[in-house]
């Protein structure tokens, strides 16, 4: 039963820190654009560096 | 919120962000190019799009103005509006605030699920009440947070008098809560923080995902509007102009329209010749030609020279104005649609109170203690949680909407749905929807020579007819001839000359040979015609919808001759020439006789109907006023998704009846034995979990069937 003493601690503790992880990504606007996070990927990158040089 | 601007400079305190709303945003190079070209300018530090808003925050030196903001993203092609604040903030916090709500409960389930397993398999004594303990700690700030959506719409319902689903939710919560509190303080062996969370966590998917849907039903109008000029130059009568806003402006003013403005109110050209741009309004995509006497409408961007505009409608009274009323009246009437799951909760709701006071009394009166007979009542309450009623609807729409979207159907609305299966007569426009909408030439009589030259020419202008022409040469293998010098005359076609010899394409004489264009080569000519050919699966798709018992005919506002030929091809009614009032008029009629009618169409003409039709699809070559009024857009050459939405939509209907009958199955077998002290507010609880996931698992279904059925 010991056992107990830290599996629930670090049972609460992964269920939290999925929770915080989940408002954090909420607050950080992850979840505002989700038809552009698909469109974005399709960018290319490498034009940027070309002009620039 | 919007999406943040990221900023990585030192500075960032001084520099202020403008958003802005950008329609024309479409493909992820759109992204590229604002997010890559903008920060280069002198001023603007970094420049964020919001893909799914259409919008562009720009983060900017105070200095730079919105007018030099908006001519650098036009500057990109983007036509764009600045916004003042957020329309849509309200509901987008709304729709946060449900998701934080679900995060928390899913956290508050999960965990409270693992102890009570525990004392389910047997912990007992000192374990037993720690883990109790444990649970209540969990549970407490989890029901006060997530339930907060519950309560509030409880108590606003109670304080006026009435009771809605959210009642007995709270009531079977707040009770269950505070007996298991009891329960944990006086060392006793049931606790049902469990089931609290375990239903507030079930009942806040259902509402997320609802939310989730009509957030993005409503998204459309705002942007309808913004794309109207905000401001106008007005010429006084001196030759002076000075800047008015678009509300102050008055009808018979003259404005000045520089290239590259939008027009702020309805007009004629006074004086002056240009190209405008009217995509919004009519889904043409090319320039149109306008001179003096000419009716230009607000939201038009005048592309090639300045114009000057005598007003005739302002502010309210302007086309687009009336158009986004007309909407947002037609969508207001709409949402008064009495959804048949609230009908359902709205009457069930008061005889789970009663039942559950019922349980409360009897019990009481037949010797059970009032503990025990307030377990019961809970029980009861909990099992009777009109859960998977509230997710018969939503779960099955959202479902369907998805498996459309796959199929090339958007689907804007999940009352939509409930309203295309109800359908029994379709009304279909001709131009751009029975038919392709971009016309193709007819090139048979050319000689090589001729082709190669009409290509020649042809690839050089961005005009429909040019492009249908250039396509046409192109799918015979012309290679193009070499012409020279070759210049667009706006309106009036394309020269050049090539081995020596003038080389045109011109518009031929006559109003007649609207879809014609006059090939000339030194001082011979020849007319191409073209045709705008009926989609490909037209006739199967009429088929499939005679086969849902869904009789179609042509409501078109094109010529009578044309609209006969498509007729007579396809096997339909037809009535032509018909003017925007009267397609509306139609339609009340057809809505007067009782039946209820589909509207298909793309036209700025088709607007009103869409809106009023029971039902409306519009193709997504529409003009964006028509994608707005309509229920659905469908995406593509094929009109078969239109075909395959009245199926779907009717397959839906079918689950959502599925659905309900078995929740009033559930019920009718779960209430007695709650009734009956059988059940406690555990098993309560996992029951009425159980029929909410039969009830997800049932609609899931509809993905399936969607596929099946297109094959």
């Amino acid at each position: 039963m010991t056992g107990l003493a830290f599996l629930i601690p670090i049972a609460l503790g992964m269920g939290l820190l999925g929770l915080v992880a989940f408002l954090w990504s909420m607050r950080e606007g992850q979840y505002d654009d989700m038809d552009g996070a698909a469109n974005r990927i399709l960018i290319d990158d490498d034009e940027p560096l070309e002009e620039d040089a | 919120m919007n999406a943040p601007a990221i900023l990585d400079t030192g500075n960032a305190p001084l520099l202020t962000t403008t958003r802005f709303t950008v329609p024309g945003m479409k493909c992820a190079g759109c992204i590229g190019k604002i997010e890559r070209e903008l920060p280069k300018l002198d001023g603007i530090t970094a420049a964020r799009a919001n893909f799914s808003a259409k919008r562009v925050a720009i983060s900017h030196d105070p200095a730079v103005g919105e007018d030099a903001l908006t001519a650098a993203l036009l500057g990109l092609g983007f036509e764009a509006q600045p916004v003042a604040d957020n329309p849509l903030g309200v509901e987008v916090e709304e729709r946060k605030r449900l998701n934080r709500a679900l995060g928390v409960a899913g956290f508050g389930m999960m965990n409270v699920m693992l102890l009570s397993v525990s004392v389910w398999s047997g912990a007992d004594g000192a374990t037993r009440e720690l883990f109790h303990w444990l649970s209540a700690l969990i549970a407490l700030p989890v029901i006060a947070y997530s339930g907060r959506p519950f309560f509030a719409s409880a108590w606003m319902a109670l304080s006026h008098r009435r009771t809605n689903m959210d009642v007995p939710i709270s009531i079977g919560v707040i009770l269950a809560t505070c007996l298991s509190l009891y329960e944990t303080m006086t060392g006793g062996a049931h606790a049902f923080f469990d089931s609290a969370v375990m239903l507030l966590f079930f009942l806040l998917a259902g509402r997320a995902l609802d939310a989730e849907m009509r957030t993005r039903t409503r998204a459309g109008i705002g942007a309808l509007l913004g794309r109207m000029g905000k401001s106008a130059s007005v010429i006084a009568p001196d030759g002076s102009t000075r800047r008015v806003p678009a509300a102050s402006l008055e009808p018979g003013m003259l404005v000045l329209v520089a290239a590259g403005e939008a027009l702020a109110a309805d007009g004629e050209v006074a004086d002056g010749a240009s190209a405008i741009d009217n995509a919004m309004l009519t889904g043409e995509s090319a320039p149109e030609p306008v001179g003096p006497g000419a009716v230009v409408h607000a939201g038009a961007i005048n592309l090639s020279a300045p114009i000057r505009v005598r007003l005739t409608r302002v502010a309210d009274d302007t086309a687009i104005a009336e158009i986004a009323r007309l909407m947002d009246e037609a969508g207001q009437s709409r949402s008064t649609y009495v959804r048949i799951a609230d009908r359902a909760s709205r009457l069930y709701a008061p005889v789970v109170h009663s039942l559950a006071l019922l349980a409360f009394a009897g019990w009481l009166i037949a010797g059970a203690g009032w503990h025990q007979s307030l377990t019961i009542a809970i029980a009861v309450l909990i099992i009777t949680c009109p859960c998977a009623m509230g997710l018969a609807v939503p779960a099955a729409q959202v479902v369907a909407s998805g498996a459309l979207l796959k199929r090339g159907l958007l689907v804007k609305d999940g009352s939509a749905l409930e309203r295309l299966a109800e359908c029994d007569v379709a009304l279909l426009d001709k131009t751009g929807t029975l038919t392709l909408g971009a016309p193709r030439a007819d090139i048979a009589a050319l000689d090589a020579e001729s082709r190669a030259v009409a290509l020649g020419l042809a690839q050089a202008s961005r005009h429909p007819l040019s492009q249908g022409l250039a396509a046409a040469c192109l799918r015979e293998g012309v290679q193009p001839a070499a012409v020279a010098d070759v210049r667009e005359v706006s309106g009036a076609g394309l020269t050049g000359t090539w081995q020596g010899l003038a080389v045109a394409l011109e518009r031929p004489e006559g109003a007649d040979q609207a879809l014609a264009t006059r090939l000339r080569i030194g001082n011979s000519a020849q007319t191409i015609t073209f045709a705008d050919p009926l989609r490909s699966d037209a006739a199967a798709t009429l088929a499939a919808l005679r086969a849902e018992g869904i009789t179609a005919s042509i409501l078109s506002g094109d010529r009578a001759a044309p609209v006969e030929a498509v007729a007579r091809t396809l096997g339909l009614s037809a009535q032509a020439e018909a003017s925007p009032q009267a397609k509306l008029a139609a339609l009340e009629a057809l809505k007067a006789q009782g039946r209820r009618p589909l509207m298909v169409g793309d036209g700025l003409n088709d607007g009103p109907a869409l809106a009023a039709a029971h039902a409306s699809i519009a193709p997504g070559t529409a003009s964006d006023a028509s994608q707005q009024a309509a229920d659905a857009v469908f995406i593509g050459e094929g009109l078969m998704p239109v075909a395959l939405a009245v199926r779907v939509a009717k397959a839906t209907m079918r689950i959502v009846r599925e659905n309900f009958g078995f929740s009033i199955a559930y019920n009718v077998l779960a209430v007695p034995l709650a009734l009956f002290g059988l059940v406690t507010p555990l098993i309560a609880a996992i029951a009425m979990s159980v029929s909410s996931l039969v009830v997800v698992a049932n609609s899931l279904r509809l993905a399936r069937s969607a596929k099946e059925r297109a094959r």
